[in-house]
């Protein structure tokens, strides 16, 4: 059974991939006959945010996506993105706006700044990131309501071992006693990150937990969470180092005051590049066969790309657990008793 | 170009990160986090409430089971003492009975005893009171019958001076 399963497994990563080829070949097509196959671009395409959401060519194959911007010439504004775009699908200026490489800048001034809070392609995947684990772990959190001393079933099933992992081998012994009041955080944090990572890997689907601003944000709450709760040991560790003699103070305090701001640095850039280079690698290799444009190269590409996907789909767990056990790791630093 | 779009991040997609985040950790901490982390700790508190209590069970079960032992050993022991009181007694009676038996028959065999010995004494007695009143009347019958003439009662009255002479 668990090779028939597996059988399974393996097939349906196989049509997953050959999805992922043709809705590539069909990019390749629509960038014109006569221009030779830019990999890079197509590539930075991928996983970087956009205004539409482009599945596969032809007329219905774009989502145009609503395009919020705010400047202080114009106000707000609230137009569909397919303004910017014309029945070739080339890229034109509409009203006063332009779109400049998935950049929207003023018509008249392109230096001038245009706040541009668009749903855009990784927003709409926030939403849908979002709206999945709302209604999950409602469903979720409704039958432990039900009755809490009753064995677990289905989904339940699924996540309590999650849930109780995260409990005890990440908040408790990274934060310690007072672990509790930081665990709906690390949980969230945890799902939110596991599930952009692996909604992130379907065919078609954007770049979320790659994105560099959602990294950041991420690491900024960790951060705040951090120092909010950071108590008078945490903070005399950093402003006054006990222990260390006095003119090595004027050396570690820099050092421990820029320690601050390098854990979240370090939390954003991991999360964004173990992803982005996870997608930036199956990219590449699925760009072989174009550059090649051989069967041969088409083949052995295929078998790679698959086992990176695997792979991604065991980075995409780890990420998620690593950067969550750090966070914890973080907490637990700044709210430690010291007896 | 693009490159440069991966690097830098987007400031709108900052803040409907934030608000979302945010947004998700409130509404998940209260439909979700809340109910299941207290849920698992109810179910945990309820499991180990009845491991400890299958446990102790267990001990309570092994304990009586060890007094009945206990109990059944007493009760052995002390049928044992009471049978062995009961035939003590009953050997004290039996022998106390025999000894009486004896004592009695003894007693009677005594008191048997004395009454024959003073049946004899009186027999006795009466054989010689009735020897001497015959030992009497023999006599006065023996003397009137010699001493009937003058010749034998001087014949007689000869003799005793002759007695006192010698002497």
């Amino acid at each position: 059974m668990i090779a028939s399963q597996f059988k399974r497994a393996i097939l349906a990563s196989f049509f997953i991939i050959l999805f992922f080829v043709t809705a590539f070949s069909n990019a390749r097509a629509s960038s014109g006959e006569g221009e030779a196959f830019n990999a890079s671009e197509v590539i930075l395409h991928h996983v970087v945010d956009d205004h539409v959401w482009h599945f596969f060519d032809g007329h219905y194959g774009t989502l145009y996506l609503p395009v919020i911007v705010y400047s202080e010439q114009h106000g707000l504004e609230v137009f569909s993105s397919g303004n910017f775009y014309n029945d070739d699908h080339k890229v034109v200026p509409y009203g006063n706006y332009t779109l400049v490489d998935g950049h929207i800048h003023l018509a008249a001034d392109p230096e001038a700044f245009v706040l541009d809070i668009s749903i855009s392609k990784t927003v709409l995947m926030l939403f849908i990131n979002a709206a999945l684990l709302i209604i999950i772990f409602m469903a979720v959190g409704k039958a432990y309501k039900k009755d809490a001393k009753k064995a677990p079933k289905g989904m339940q099933s699924l996540f309590e071992p999650i849930i109780l992992f995260i409990r005890d081998e990440v908040a408790k012994p990274n934060i310690g006693s007072n672990y509790e009041k930081f665990l709906p955080f690390l949980l969230t944090m945890f799902f939110f990150i596991l599930f952009g990572n692996l909604l992130g890997l379907l065919p078609g689907a954007a770049n979320l937990t790659g994105n560099i601003a959602v990294t950041l944000v991420l690491a900024v709450f960790t951060f705040i969470v951090t120092n909010i709760n950071g108590n008078k040991h945490y903070w005399k560790h950093i402003f006054w180092t006990p222990g260390v003699p006095l003119p090595l103070k004027f050396i570690i305090v820099p050092v421990e005051i820029l320690g601050i701001f390098t854990k979240p640095f370090s939390l954003t850039v991991r999360l964004f590049v173990a992803i982005t280079a996870g997608h930036i690698v199956m990219l590449a290799l699925i760009s072989l066969v174009f550059i090649f444009s051989s069967y041969y190269v088409g083949i052995g590409s295929t078998i790679i790309v698959l086992f990176i996907n695997l792979i991604e789909l065991l980075v995409a767990a780890i990420q998620a657990y690593v950067f969550t056990m750090f966070s914890a790791l973080y907490i637990g630093l700044a709210t430690e008793d010291h007896h | 170009m693009y490159a440069n779009s991966l690097l830098t991040p987007g400031t709108g997609l900052i803040i409907w990160q934030a608000i979302i985040f945010l947004l998700l950790v409130i509404l998940l901490k209260k439909l979700a986090w809340k109910p299941i982390v207290q849920s698992l700790k109810i179910r945990e508190e309820s499991i180990q409430e009845a491991l400890d209590s299958a446990e102790k069970a267990k001990d309570e079960m092994a304990a009586l089971q060890s007094d009945n032992k206990k109990l059944l050993e007493e009760a052995r022991q002390e049928r044992e003492v009471i049978l062995k009181e009961a035939r003590d007694v009953a050997n004290n009676l039996k022998e106390e009975a025999k000894q009486d038996a004896v004592k009695q028959a003894e007693k009677m065999i005594e008191d048997a005893k004395n009454a024959i010995n003073t049946e004899k004494q009186a027999a006795l007695a009466e054989v010689k009171t009735q020897v001497a009143e015959l030992s009497l009347q023999i006599t006065e019958k023996l003397l009137r019958q010699e001493l009937k003439d003058e010749k034998a009662q001087k014949a007689l009255i000869e003799d005793f001076i002759k007695d006192v002479k010698v002497n």
